[in-house]
């Protein structure tokens, strides 16, 4: 599990109340504070439109934030042009340029630093080793496999060995398998090279796999800043349990309240022990989340604190493991993740079956 | 056995074939079919046209089908002395029938080419020419003394072949001297090596102002937000919406020495007389400029759109500054469309005639001028379809050096 001590390390960037607005009238980034430390992975995920681009582009220097500041270490970034702050970046269509070969391309971060001919020859040469492309230096980009491609926009943002990387959905436009490749490539290269990379997405399994920690976006607003894994057992709000991972939610009323634990009244008259979330008090609405994995079935929901009984509607057969789909009050999907060795075979839709889970796997949310 | 060849298999191997070429051939037809209306379109209007403009120019008049027994003898003769006497005869024979049968008037033509006193002489001659005689040599000497000299009949000879390179060498100021070897013509005759490098002056330049002015209004047009620039692209595509006649003759009232154009430097002081604008080559670049601007500006502008904002961004990221970004990363990317618009519009430039004629000086008339005044006025279709060749060979080769040029530096790549 990874650790949360990222405090102890060097702030490299930090933004500071940054908004930023397009056309005056809506905040499209509002309010943003995020501190990246120095060989840091922090993702930023979060579904279309949430201002991650956005984001990334003020930190690249191609867009001006409308208020805050921006620091790279104790330096404000807001007035220095793009082509000064030394960020390697990938685009999402790569942007590599059409008319130069993949040396050339790889070539002209190292030409515009005026370095000498000879050393920027041995740095390309190293790099395209890394990437295992030699035998393509002299192509176009255009005729290389998109997989490729993206290792190439890779080489020419870390040639010259950049403070911090930028990636926009860099893998955005490759085939699954390609992407889960690229995902642990690159997660390499930031290990061995201790890397600082922000990194946009909208893909949760990809900011997950690669991140040291992940910013999650929606509409301007960073509703969590965590490590994957705090994010997935923890998430702040119903917004982040419902956008990272599974999830499965009943509206109730919180009923009293004993530290960290509450319970909270759902359905008709149905009542579960749960995790309080933060900022709610006894009486209030809330969104209990339960993940499917935690939700036990008949014999292993045995002397579980939290049992009912409801119909099955639905049976789907996924090789290691069967979701069962079932009504509950107040949620017609309600969806257990059963392994197939646990599961009674016997079963058919209409049956009714016991479901059961612990108090501490549920999550009660806010309600919105 | 697993050795034995099935029997069937070549036969339904040539079946399967026959079935293929039967589906494809009715593909093919249809496809034939489909292209064949446009196929007989162009060689309508562009084969058929050109063909017979190259023929033109090397055609060598209606001799041959007028006085064929004068043409065949005169071929043979080696051109010494006189010819022969059955040649006078022939000659005089065929004369003589031509008063029936015509086609004397485009033979006269033709030998005044060789001689402007010839169609006299054939006029002359033809008057006193008696029905029969028994030496035409001496009948034809009598008539006209200039029967009795070599040099007339070697002009006659000249237009005896089919073909001929007269009008081509004369469309380069060339001429073939008394014993047919090739020579530049009188320097106070030359003239067409001159209209040629003016064309291709004028036709260059206009393509040089165009691409410095087209790439900055392709640039804004492809970079500006869609509503200003379709208003933008509205006001570049107006002028195809008025007649060429209407926008040069609007030229002339502007650039004219009290027109606007030079009111306004007046009352501005930047010159105290007015300005020679217009009737000369200043005149023909401003108004050849502003009715091919747009063919400069419209296949730039449509590569200009295809280039995602996202490469400058990247060659910025990388450490270029922003005019270094655009000058490597931009420029280099438009080569096609900076290739289709100076190929078109320096192309359309060549044929230019009706604009020149308008706002050009006599110094500024180019080949076009002399094709129209060739067929319009004095109906040498020869020298017409001369020149127009010549201007199109020039053009073709120009071309081959040009897409060289560009596909050299595309595949260079920077
Ligand atoms: N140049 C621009 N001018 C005006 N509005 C813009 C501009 N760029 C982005 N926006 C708006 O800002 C908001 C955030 O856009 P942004 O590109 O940051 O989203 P995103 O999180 O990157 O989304 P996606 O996952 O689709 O890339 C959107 O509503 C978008 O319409
Ligand atoms: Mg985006």
């Amino acid at each position: 599990m990874p650790d949360n001590d990222n405090d102890a390390k060097a702030p490299l960037i930090r933004f500071a109340g940054v908004q930023k607005t397009y056309d005056g009238e809506s905040l499209v980034v509002k309010d943003l504070n995020l501190t990246i430390a120095e060989g840091e992975f922090v993702t930023l995920l979060g579904p279309s439109g949430s201002g991650k681009t956005t984001c990334l582009m003020m930190l690249a220097g191609f867009e001006n934030p409308t208020g805050g500041d921006i620091f790279l270490g104790e330096q404000r970034l807001n007035r220095v042009p793009p082509h000064k702050r030394n960020f390697g970046m990938v685009f999402q269509n790569y942007a590599l340029f059409p008319h130069m070969t993949v040396e050339e391309n790889i070539r002209y971060p190292l030409k515009t630093r005026g370095l000498p001919a000879d050393e920027a020859r041995r740095k390309v040469a190293e790099i395209l080793e890394m990437i295992q492309l030699i035998e393509f230096a002299r192509r176009r980009p255009g005729q290389l496999s998109g997989g490729q491609q993206q290792r190439v926009a890779l080489a020419r943002a870390l040639v010259f060995e950049p403070q911090l990387v930028l990636m926009d959905e860099p893998l955005g436009a490759l085939d699954k398998q390609l992407r889960e490749q690229m995902q642990l490539e690159i997660k390499h290269l930031h290990e061995t090279l201790g890397l600082t990379v922000v990194f946009v997405t909208h893909d949760q399994g990809e900011a997950l796999t690669m991140s040291d920690r992940v910013a999650v976006f929606n509409d301007g607003v960073i509703q969590q800043i965590d490590t994957p894994s705090n994010l997935y057992e923890y998430p702040a709000n119903s917004f982040v349990a419902q956008f990272i991972g599974e999830n499965n939610t009943l509206d109730g009323v919180v009923e009293s309240v004993e530290g960290r634990r509450c319970r909270a009244r759902f359905g008709d008259d149905l009542t579960t022990g749960a995790l309080l979330g933060p900022g709610l008090g006894a009486g209030q609405a809330t969104r209990l989340s339960i993940r499917p994995e935690r939700v036990k079935l008949d014999g292993a929901a045995k002397g579980l604190p939290n049992r009912l009984r409801a119909r099955v509607h639905e049976f789907i057969y996924l090789g290691d493991h069967l979701r069962v789909r079932c009504a509950l009050p107040g949620n017609d999907d309600f969806v257990a993740r059963v392994p197939v060795d646990d599961f009674d075979p016997r079963l058919r839709p209409g049956d009714d079956v016991e479901l059961g889970w612990r108090d501490d796997d549920v999550r009660a949310l806010d309600a919105s | 056995m697993a050795s034995t060849l099935d029997p069937g298999a070549p036969a339904a191997q040539g079946n399967l074939k026959a079935r293929l070429r039967r589906a494809e051939r009715l593909r093919k037809l249809k496809a034939v079919g489909l292209v064949a209306p446009l196929a007989l379109f162009l060689v309508i209007v562009f084969v058929l046209p050109i063909g017979s403009m190259l023929l033109n120019s090397v055609d060598n008049g209606s001799l041959r089908q007028v006085m064929p027994a004068t043409a065949a003898s005169l071929q043979e003769w080696d051109g010494e002395g006189l010819p022969e006497a059955a040649t006078f005869a022939a000659f005089a024979e065929e004369l003589r029938d031509s008063r029936r049968g015509g086609g004397l008037g485009s033979v006269g033509r033709r030998l005044n080419y060789e001689d402007s006193g010839f169609r006299g002489l054939l006029m002359r001659t033809l008057m006193g020419l008696p029905r029969e005689s028994d030496d035409w040599r001496a009948t034809l000497i009598d008539i006209d003394p200039a029967w009795g000299e070599g040099v007339t009949w070697r002009r006659i000879q000249a237009a005896a072949p089919p073909r001929t390179d007269r009008y081509l060498l004369a469309s380069v100021d060339l001429e073939r001297g008394a014993d047919g070897e090739i020579q530049r013509v009188d320097a106070d005759s030359r003239l067409y090596q001159a209209v040629f490098q003016r064309t291709l002056v004028i036709a260059g330049g206009v393509t040089l102002i165009c691409l410095a002015l087209g790439f900055p209004l392709a640039y804004l047009l492809a970079t500006l937000p869609a509503r200003t620039s379709n208003l933008l692209m509205i006001l570049v595509l107006l002028p195809f919406w008025t007649s060429l006649l209407v926008r040069t003759a609007a030229w002339i009232i502007l650039l004219q020495s009290n027109g606007l154009a030079n009111q306004s430097l007046m009352a501005l002081g930047l010159v105290e007389s007015p300005l020679q604008l217009v009737f000369n080559r200043i005149g023909v670049f401003f108004a050849m400029v502003h009715i091919l601007l747009p063919f400069m500006v419209l296949p730039l502008y449509s590569v200009m759109k295809g280039i995602s904002p996202s490469y400058q961004r990247a060659a910025v990221s990388l450490g270029a500054h922003p005019f270094a970004a655009f000058w490597q990363v931009y420029v280099p990317q438009t080569v096609s469309g900076v290739a289709a618009g100076t190929i078109l519009v320096f192309i359309m430039a060549l044929g230019y005639y009706i604009t020149p004629a308008l706002v050009g000086g006599p110094a500024d008339q180019m080949v076009s001028y002399y094709v129209a005044y060739y067929t319009n006025t004095t109906n040498n279709w020869g020298m017409a379809a001369a020149l127009g060749s010549i201007l199109l060979a020039v053009t073709l080769l120009l071309y081959l050096v040009y897409h060289r040029l560009v596909n050299r530096k595309q595949m260079i790549g920077s």
